[in-house]
């Protein structure tokens, strides 16, 4: 068995700068070995370990698909010494990933289910991979409507934001973008807080599934609204974060009550949540 | 399985055998406490020890211990990639250990070794390593063994058993690397059925002498949320420093921290205790902190060994009653007298 600490050597292909406030980017890393690409084979929703010898290691939600080759790609906020440190690298500069790791979002249980996106500010990570990886061609079939709903502080904050325009314009998608608040006279999509916009564009719950990522303020706020349009809360769901070291259950950080987010989530929902201590 | 007796005076003959073929590890005395280290002589082991202060889970779990190297000079093509260390599996033999400390191995087991991810350090070290118990025929005041699933001569985690006699030792052999190892021990008797009734009397006796402070039970019963949000909490943190003793000699405490140091343009990823009892094991680097409250802290180090883990495991609790952390606490915190109002079962030290 490979040794589970072991992070794979990759090369920083490109660095986007993601958001105006310059605190969100986003890497596309390369596999220095191809074997290597091959064993990291994972499904949305889940997260690695990036790696940076001398800094340490933080755990990030993969934000590219599956069905994306040759790269894999994460969007990193900088917040502490590892995410500081990544955001001064550059392309060409070698790091590592471990993973992948955690569990992910219940796609053949949404089989046939139409699937309501909920997302707020820089938790879109594994919401965009969940995105590209419903409407790819071999997948799309699979899934009844898909509604997205994502907001930001202003448009400046908003992560993928040509894809976000990109998915507007198709008719298998149902975007519902918002700003917190705007004086962009270019912006023509919503205005208000996601609790608010979800409620007012009411996406049924019949045959539904909802994801949501956010701040917990936005989740605090987005639950209740879900509950009044009828989704029940097993078919809720949400990926929480949390101070991690190992990744794989193991070095004892991360439990919520008996559950590790690192191993046993990072994808849980409302029902599981609702039977676990209230400490996260 | 085999059974022999060696005389007192006998035995480090038998140690110094076992010492040809393995590196002996066994309590000695350092200071005014005991500790488990590689024995130089047969002399230097003291089987005359109560328990060791430290547990001897860094044989297997060590304080620090280096996992990865790398190089970060610029001109290296490797730089910035991590590299495999040997992992040492040389086998060792620890010669004395406590049966509750040989259980709590087992108990750790279920952590690091996982249908999922097996953790290579653990489990070399797990492998390499044989374990040769000495049963408990003078328990200390503060063990409570036998209400946490094992007891003072709790074979099930080693692969000898010894119990001392008046004049020798009786010797079990428990597993087949056991038996092995008394199959050709030098000077070794017979163990007559009047040697092993008095073992079995002694046996008797030890536990009969241990306290048994609390019933489990009824934790299992009980929601982990009910649990969690129980008013006396309050009362057990109040007390409390967040030293982290308890978690650095507990035997089934096993939190690891991961950090990386740098020695010029070489460096190494190391993994190194770390403890639930402090605030930066879960602060996030975005400065949220779940556990920032020490009584959140405090519920999380008992909520872990007598719910959280045996919900999980269906196994335990993640205690073996050693009552190191009763003797060591600084401000008397008292694990007996916790679990006891988590399972509403107050049966009061004797």
């Amino acid at each position: 068995m490979k040794n589970p600490y072991l992070p794979y050597p990759v090369r920083i292909q490109e660095i986007i700068t993601e958001t105006e406030d310059r605190n969100l980017k986003t890497f596309k890393l390369v596999f220095l070995k191809s074997e290597d690409e091959a064993a990291f084979s994972y499904i949305p929703g889940q997260f690695a370990e990036l790696s940076v010898a001398g800094q340490g290691e933080v755990p990030i939600g993969i934000a590219s698909s599956p069905t994306e080759k040759g790269f894999i790609m994460f969007t990193v906020n900088r917040v502490g010494k590892v995410t500081t440190y990544l955001h001064n690298m550059k392309p060409g500069d070698v790091m590592g990933v471990r993973g992948p790791l955690g569990n992910w979002y219940p796609w053949e249980e949404m089989k046939g289910k139409n699937v309501v996106i909920i997302g707020g500010g820089f938790a879109f990570t594994t919401l965009r991979s969940s995105i590209v990886w419903m409407l790819d061609p071999a997948h799309r079939g699979d899934y009844g409507d898909i509604t997205v709903v994502y907001g930001a502080r202003n448009p400046g904050m908003l992560l993928y934001k040509e894809e976000l325009v990109a998915w507007e314009r198709r008719d298998d998608i149902t975007m519902h973008l918002t700003v917190d608040a705007t004086d962009d006279p270019q912006w023509k999509y919503n205005v208000g807080f996601v609790p608010a916009i979800t409620k007012e564009k009411a996406p049924s719950s019949e045959n539904a599934y909802a994801i949501v990522c956010g701040p917990p303020i936005m989740i605090k706020f987005t639950l209740p609204v879900l509950a009044d349009l009828g989704f029940p809360p097993e078919r809720i769901i949400t990926s929480l974060e949390m101070r991690m070291k190992c990744g794989i259950g193991m070095c004892g950080r991360c439990n919520i009550g008996t559950e590790y987010v690192c191993k046993d989530g990072p994808v849980f929902t409302m029902e599981k949540l609702s039977r676990l201590p209230n400490e996260y | 399985m085999l059974k022999i007796f060696v005389t007192k005076d006998n035995l480090p003959n038998l140690v110094g055998r076992l010492m040809d073929g393995a590196t002996v590890l066994g309590p000695v005395k350092e200071g005014e406490a005991h500790r488990f280290r590689p024995l130089k002589k047969a002399a230097d082991l003291d089987l005359s020890y109560q328990n060791s202060r430290l547990s001897p889970k860094d044989l297997v779990h060590p304080h620090s211990d280096a996992m990865f190297a790398f190089s970060l000079k610029k001109d290296d093509p490797e730089a910035g990639i991590l590299k495999e260390l040997p992992r040492s599996a040389d086998k060792r033999l620890v010669l004395g250990i406590r049966p509750c400390d040989a259980k709590a191995f087992r108990l750790v087991d279920v952590n690091f070794l996982t249908d999922t991810y097996r953790d290579p350090w653990w489990e070399a070290r797990r492998e390499a390593t044989v374990l040769v118990g000495l049963g408990c025929s003078r328990p200390c005041r503060s063990c409570f063994c036998t209400a946490v699933g094992t007891g003072p001569f709790d074979e099930t985690a080693l692969d000898v058993l010894m119990t001392e006699l008046e004049d020798g030792y009786l010797l079990k052999a428990v597993t087949e690397k056991g038996e092995a190892l008394l199959r050709d021990a030098p000077q070794a008797e017979a163990a007559t059925d009047e040697r092993m009734q008095k073992a079995e009397g002694i046996a008797e006796e030890a536990a009969r002498k241990i306290s048994k402070p609390f019933v489990t039970e009824p934790i299992k019963d009980k929601p982990q949320t009910e649990l969690f949000s129980a008013e006396f909490w309050e009362e057990v943190q109040f007390a409390c420093i967040n030293c982290g003793t308890c978690t650095y000699l507990c035997p089934t405490c096993w939190c690891f921290d991961i950090q990386d140091e740098v020695h010029g343009e070489e460096g190494v990823r190391l993994r190194l205790w770390d403890s639930c009892m402090f605030p930066l094991f879960t602060l996030h680097g975005s400065g949220h902190n779940p556990r920032n409250q020490k009584l959140q802290r405090v519920r999380q180090r008992f909520m872990h060994k007598f719910k959280y883990y045996v919900d999980k495991y269906g196994d335990g609790p993640a205690c073996v009653g050693c009552g190191r952390c009763v003797q060591y606490c600084p401000v008397n915190i008292d694990i007996r007298r916790v679990v006891a109002m988590m399972s509403a079962s107050c049966v009061c030290p004797t």
